[in-house]
């Protein structure tokens, strides 16, 4: 029996620098054996730096690293690092043109001898079936969903023999249903005595899964507690710094009269939805919710005409643009956030001003020339009104943190002044403060006028819609308007509700 | 314990073991195999003479210097690199290994070492090439592709600059040895061939160091986080590439008596093509050594089929190169994947 004053973990006084940056501070973290515990903070608190320091991947400047009370490996003990601790990093390690098999025993395939692929895909299929793994083993990793390849990357962080494990931001990525099987899944290893540490941005997740939690501020730890005696408000306030409430809705009433921005009649698109009907005003947001399959990604994207619809019409301020051409919806006036930032939502590349004035480029001089001066004007409005954090308009997006990416890509959006606005998950993966900002930014656009469709997984961000639209595989089940509860709104998502 | 609901439908439940490598990949494999019988019997309707053994053994001894440019090729793109250069390397390090070892009068170098260095020699300049490449590739992070094509010219222009751009014919005996003899009644570069393939097939299909090839182009941060020392691993790739175009060099020159200022001049598109219908993503990660061979052997059998249906000698570039073209649309209708 391991002496239960000893923390299974522990990280002392760890200071971390990056050239000038200072990434930890004398900062520490000590969690007791068979607990989840929660490292929450905002974007750059240095939760990222502890991670690459408690696995074994960067070597701290001051400070040390103790497991169940004794010293961690040598560095470049590869193999000590990994049989002390597991890791799921944010970016997936699957690769994905190899088998669900080889993945698992990757460069550990066989001893020294040719490797055995039967012996090998039977010990795989073992490991899966003693972390209840439905996969397949001689599956191709890359056509696994997301959540398979979590899993996968579970199974295979705890083959090594660690019993602590790491799980960075692991729900990012995850619809609703899936959570709470991830859930279902930490549950289960912690009953098995493993001990997690979880990285999130949805404190209601830490209160859902976690025993205790630490809070990071500007590379220093704040506070370490059991989840039980600290309340929501506290712990946001420990994160920020100061006290801040969630997000406060505004209150805001639409005119009867207000004229249509964009609506879809009858919308049907394959197996995705169907016979979908949506009417948005001028000075609305309209919430759209539901589970993974739901169709509401799939509904938004047709909006802007990412997708063309097979039956039905999709109508913006007034006109229709051709289905499935997004400059046409775009010229129509519309406005869109796209799911992937990384994927749709900027080119990294290129400067903040370049990325934010992408649309109106055509406004911002004649005959096809852009004036840099107009430009950065406009970029300078852009960065003070979402406040983005940068060392100015010429800054490469790539450079920025996802909050501050996300802001850019909600400016770009913004910068015709549209109609109508498409917003889809525009929170995945930013902290509270920014969170803020880019809600607050939908809220103003409504305000001046537009119509705006938000599309979230999270419950909190749809607090800002004047109604939510719920979608159960490819329909709308049900209109909800303001003021419901959080139980309302899962019933009917998850298709349990009666009514 | 848990229960999972995560098996998408359609996903068949556990399959049946099965030894040897992976299903998805075996299956890849023999796409060829049809197109390649298809092609003998074309070849048997239009001319009897093409079933005939000097036929046959001729197209098998014609292809082995591009099947082991393909064979360096095919690892280099798993491992998600380019190299363009193998071609020049094929002209270069034969010729330079001769130069190293024939009287000046010859338009050697001048230096006459000892004959028997000669083989050894071409064979190290291939490795210091492909070694050369692997330096500014991983240590100086410049992209493979440009890196490849400047030492393409670079070589090029090296061979031509040292031979004064003649051909060089006083070649020693032993030099020509591997490219003419032949063992148990087939050349003995075919021979070689078919045990480099051997080897490789192996190597890669079954040993960790070739499943690392396949781990870094799949995902190279992912190889190294799982322990893979992924920079050694590419190099040594480079190196053997280069060994490879200098052995295809070392055969090409037995098999024509002399060593040609634009040896090996042109054959880069075709070894891409070869490689390419034979199922190699040229984004890594992503084919067989066995796919690869069946794409030479497709090319190879196309080339033997037009000179023997009389197809005249002015067309018969724009002719192969449009069948090229249409086999890579073939390959990318029947693998149903964008082409990568």
């Amino acid at each position: 029996m391991p002496d239960s004053t000893i923390p299974a973990v522990e990280a002392r006084g760890v200071t971390k620098r990056f050239g000038p940056t200072t990434a930890l501070d004398d900062a520490g973290i000590a969690i007791a054996e068979g607990e989840t515990h929660a490292l929450v903070g905002r974007n750059g608190a240095g939760k990222s730096t502890l991670v690459s320091i408690l696995t074994g991947l960067q070597r701290p400047d001051e400070g040390k690293i103790l497991f169940a009370g004794r010293p961690a490996p040598a560095f470049a003990d590869r193999d000590g690092w990994r049989r002390n601790v597991a890791c799921v990093y944010q970016k997936s390690t699957i690769i994905p043109t190899l088998t669900v098999a080889e993945n698992l025993y990757l460069n550990r395939q066989a001893g020294r001898g040719p490797i055995n692929w039967r012996s090998m895909r039977a010990r795989a299929r073992d490991l899966l079936d003693q972390y209840g793994v439905d996969v397949d083993a001689g599956r191709l990793a890359g056509d696994l969903n997301v959540e398979q390849r979590q899993l996968l990357e579970i199974a295979r962080a705890l083959s090594f023999g660690a019993r602590f494990i790491i799980l960075d931001e692991p729900t990012a990525q995850l619809d609703g249903p899936a959570i709470e099987r991830l859930f279902e899944r930490m549950r289960d290893l912690r009953a098995r005595g493993v001990t997690m540490m979880f990285i999130s941005h949805h404190l209601e997740e830490v209160y859902q899964i976690c025993q205790s939690v630490t809070v990071f501020r500007d590379a220093r730890h704040i506070l370490t507690r059991p989840v039980a005696d600290l309340p929501h408000d506290e712990l946001v306030a420990a994160m920020t710094g100061e006290a801040a409430a969630r997000y406060q809705a505004r209150s805001r009433a639409v005119r009867p009269d207000a004229a249509v921005v964009l609506s879809a009649e009858k919308l049907t698109l394959g197996e995705r939805y169907h016979d979908v009907d949506l009417t948005v005003h001028a000075g609305e947001i309209v919430g759209l919710a539901g589970s993974g399959s739901s169709g509401k990604v799939g509904l938004a994207e047709t909006l802007v005409g990412l997708y063309a619809a097979d039956s039905g019409t999709v109508t913006v301020n007034g006109g229709r643009p051709k289905p499935g051409d997004v400059t046409a919806a775009l010229r129509a006036g519309l406005g869109f956030v796209p799911q992937d930032r990384h994927k749709e939502g900027f080119v990294p590349l290129l400067s903040i001003a370049e990325n934010a004035t992408l649309p109106i480029a055509h406004k911002l001089g004649r005959f096809g020339a852009v004036s840099p001066a107009l430009r950065r004007a406009k970029a300078e409005r852009m960065i003070e009104s979402l406040t983005i954090k940068t060392t100015g308009p010429s800054q490469p997006v790539g450079d920025l943190s996802g909050g501050n990416a996300q802001k850019v890509v909600m400016a770009r959006a913004l910068a015709d002044d549209p109609k109508a606005l498409v917003v889809i998950n525009p929170t995945a993966g930013v902290d509270v403060r920014a969170k803020q900002a880019l809600l607050g930014a939908v809220e103003d656009a409504a305000d001046r006028g537009a119509g705006a469709v938000l599309v979230s997984d999270e419950l909190d961000d749809l607090r800002i819609c004047d109604r939510v639209l719920v979608m159960f595989h490819g329909r709308v089940v049900k209109e909800v308007p303001r003021g419901w509860t959080d139980a309302d709104l899962v019933a009917v998502m998850e298709g349990v509700s009666d009514d | 314990m848990t229960e999972t609901t995560v098996a998408p439908p359609g996903s068949p439940g556990k399959s049946p073991a099965r030894a040897g490598v992976p299903r998805l990949a075996r299956f890849r494999d023999l796409a060829l195999v049809p197109a390649i019988v298809v092609l003998i019997v074309v070849g048997a309707l239009i001319d009897p003479a093409f079933l005939s053994g000097d036929n046959l053994t001729n197209v098998l001894q014609q292809q082995t210097e591009l099947s082991l440019l393909v064979l360096a090729e095919a690892m280099i793109l798993i491992a998600g690199k380019f190299d363009l250069s193998l071609e020049s390397t094929v002209g270069l390090a034969p010729a330079l290994g001769v130069g190293l070892v024939i009287p000046a009068a010859a338009n050697g170098l001048g230096t006459e070492w000892p004959t028997a260095l000669g083989i050894p020699l071409c064979l190290l300049i291939g490795a210091l090439v492909g070694a050369f490449n692997g330096l500014l590739i991983l240590r100086f992070k410049l992209s493979a592709f440009i890196v490849t094509l400047g030492m393409l010219i670079v070589l090029r222009g090296l061979q031509i600059g040292f031979t004064g751009g003649q051909n060089l014919f006083a070649l020693p005996e032993s030099f020509l040895y591997l490219g003419n003899a032949r063992w148990i009644g087939l050349p003995a570069s075919v021979w070689i061939c078919i045990a480099a393939y051997i080897v490789g097939i192996v190597v890669l299909g079954y040993f960790r160091h070739g499943r690392a090839i396949y781990a870094i182009g799949g995902n190279v941060d992912a190889a190294r986080a799982a322990g893979v020392r992924t920079d050694r691993v590419v190099w040594a790739v480079f190196i053997i590439g280069g060994l490879l175009a200098a052995l295809a060099g070392l055969l090409m020159t037995g098999r024509l008596g002399s060593v040609a200022a634009a040896q090996g001049d042109g054959m880069i598109f075709t070894v891409f093509a070869a490689a390419v219908i034979g199922g190699v993503s040229l984004d890594g990660g992503k084919g067989t050594l066995f796919g690869a061979l069946c794409g030479v052997l497709v090319l190879g059998l196309i080339n033997n089929i037009l000179t023997l249906a009389g197809v005249s000698a002015q067309w018969i570039q724009a002719i192969y190169g449009g069948i090229i073209l249409i086999a890579l649309m073939l390959a990318r209708v029947t693998s149903g994947k964008a082409q990568d």
